[in-house]
C-alpha cells in the first residue's frame, strides 16, 4: 500500500517531483476555477482538513500574493496541474484569486510602469554601476 | 532562441521554467492514460518577475517558443498582456513569421527586437523589416539579449509603442 518503497532514495526537491503530474489530481485535468498563468492567489489562512502533500506545498506558495505561473514552477508541475491543484484550494476557501485578468491595462499603469524601466534602465547604466537604486530594486 | 536569456537578463529571480502540456488542451480529456501517452509533447514555458515598488508594479515575463503549434500558449499568455517582444535570430529570420502574423491578427502591439548574436549575421532594422515585410508602425530594436541594460531597452521600445498606440486609438 506504500507509494513508494521505504529504500527508495528521493530525499529532498533534487529528486524531482515525487508522484507523477497527473497522480497528485488523480487524473484531473480540468481546474475548477478560470485561472490564467497570471492570476494572483492569497492565503487566506484557512487550512483544509483534508489535503494531499501537494496541495499543502501549493498553499504554502501563496503566504504572499503568487501568481500562477509562478505557483506551478516553484511546484515543477505542468501548469494545468498547478491549476487543478490551486482551484482545489480556492473551493476549500484556503486561497482567494485575484481579479481576472483585464484585457486592457490603464494608462497610468503602463506610464508608471515606464517611468519604472527607465529609471531601472538609468541605474543599470556601466558609469553608474554603484547606484543605490540597483541594489534596491533587486532586493527582496 | 535567446528568450531565455532575454527573460534572464532582467528577471530579479532566476527565470523559472515550468511546461505546458500540448495534449490537455488538445484533447481535454480526464483519462489519465491518454495524457500519459503523450506526456513527451510537453513545451518550456520560461518565467521572470521585475518589481517596481516605486511605482507599486510588478511586471511578468513570458517566454514561449515561437513555432505555430503553440499558439494555445500565445492565446493565453496575450490575454491581459501588455505587449509582445518577437525576438528575431537572425540566423533563421523566417522563425518569426507565424508569431509576427498572431500578433497582428490579435491586434497585440508588439515590437520586433533582434537579438545580434556576436557570430550571427548583422543586418540593418531596414534590411529586418524589409525581409520579414513589417509594417513601418512596428518599432524594431537591435539588442544583445544577455545584456541587462539591452533587455530593459527593448521592454522601454515595448511600451512606449504600447502607450502610443492605445494613446492614438483614443484621440
Amino acid at each position: 500500500m506504500m507509494p513508494f518503497p521505504e529504500d527508495d532514495p528521493l530525499l529532498d526537491a533534487d529528486a524531482g517531483p515525487v508522484v507523477r503530474p497527473y497522480s497528485v489530481t488523480y487524473g484531473r485535468t480540468r481546474p475548477r476555477s478560470t485561472l490564467d498563468l497570471m492570476t494572483m492567489l492569497l492565503a487566506t489562512g484557512r487550512t483544509p482538513p483534508h489535503m494531499e502533500p501537494e496541495h499543502a506545498v501549493a498553499l504554502d506558495l501563496c503566504r504572499s500574493a503568487t501568481s500562477v505561473a509562478e505557483v506551478a514552477a516553484n511546484l515543477q508541475q505542468p501548469v494545468v496541474v498547478a491549476k487543478v491543484l490551486l482551484s482545489d484550494l480556492i473551493a476549500w476557501d484556503a486561497l482567494i484569486m485575484g481579479a481576472p485578468t483585464v484585457d486592457t491595462p490603464d494608462l497610468q499603469t503602463m506610464k508608471d510602469l515606464l517611468d519604472g524601466l527607465r529609471k531601472l534602465q538609468f541605474a543599470s547604466d556601466p558609469d553608474r554601476s554603484e547606484d543605490p537604486d540597483r541594489g534596491g530594486l533587486r532586493g527582496g | 532562441m535567446g528568450k531565455t536569456t532575454l527573460v534572464k537578463a532582467v528577471s530579479e529571480i532566476e527565470p523559472l521554467t515550468t511546461e505546458e502540456n500540448l495534449t490537455v488542451a488538445g484533447i481535454g480529456t480526464d483519462s489519465l492514460a491518454g495524457v500519459e501517452n503523450k506526456s513527451t509533447t510537453t513545451v518550456a514555458l520560461d518565467f521572470g518577475r521585475m518589481t517596481f515598488p516605486e511605482q507599486s508594479l510588478v511586471l511578468y515575463l513570458f517566454g514561449t517558443p515561437g513555432q505555430d503549434r503553440y499558439w494555445f500558449m500565445w492565446d493565453e499568455l496575450s490575454r491581459g498582456a501588455l505587449g509582445a517582444v518577437v525576438l528575431v535570430d537572425t540566423r533563421r529570420l523566417q522563425d518569426c513569421f507565424p508569431a509576427l502574423e498572431f500578433f497582428e491578427q490579435r491586434g497585440i502591439e508588439y515590437v520586433v527586437a533582434v537579438n545580434e548574436f556576436d557570430r550571427g549575421f548583422r543586418y540593418t532594422p531596414a534590411e529586418v523589416r524589409d525581409a520579414l515585410t513589417i509594417h513601418e508602425r512596428v518599432p524594431i530594436v537591435m539588442c544583445d539579449a544577455r545584456d541587462t541594460r539591452s533587455a530593459t531597452t527593448v521592454l522601454i521600445s515595448l511600451i512606449e509603442h504600447v502607450l502610443l498606440a492605445v494613446t492614438s486609438r483614443s484621440v
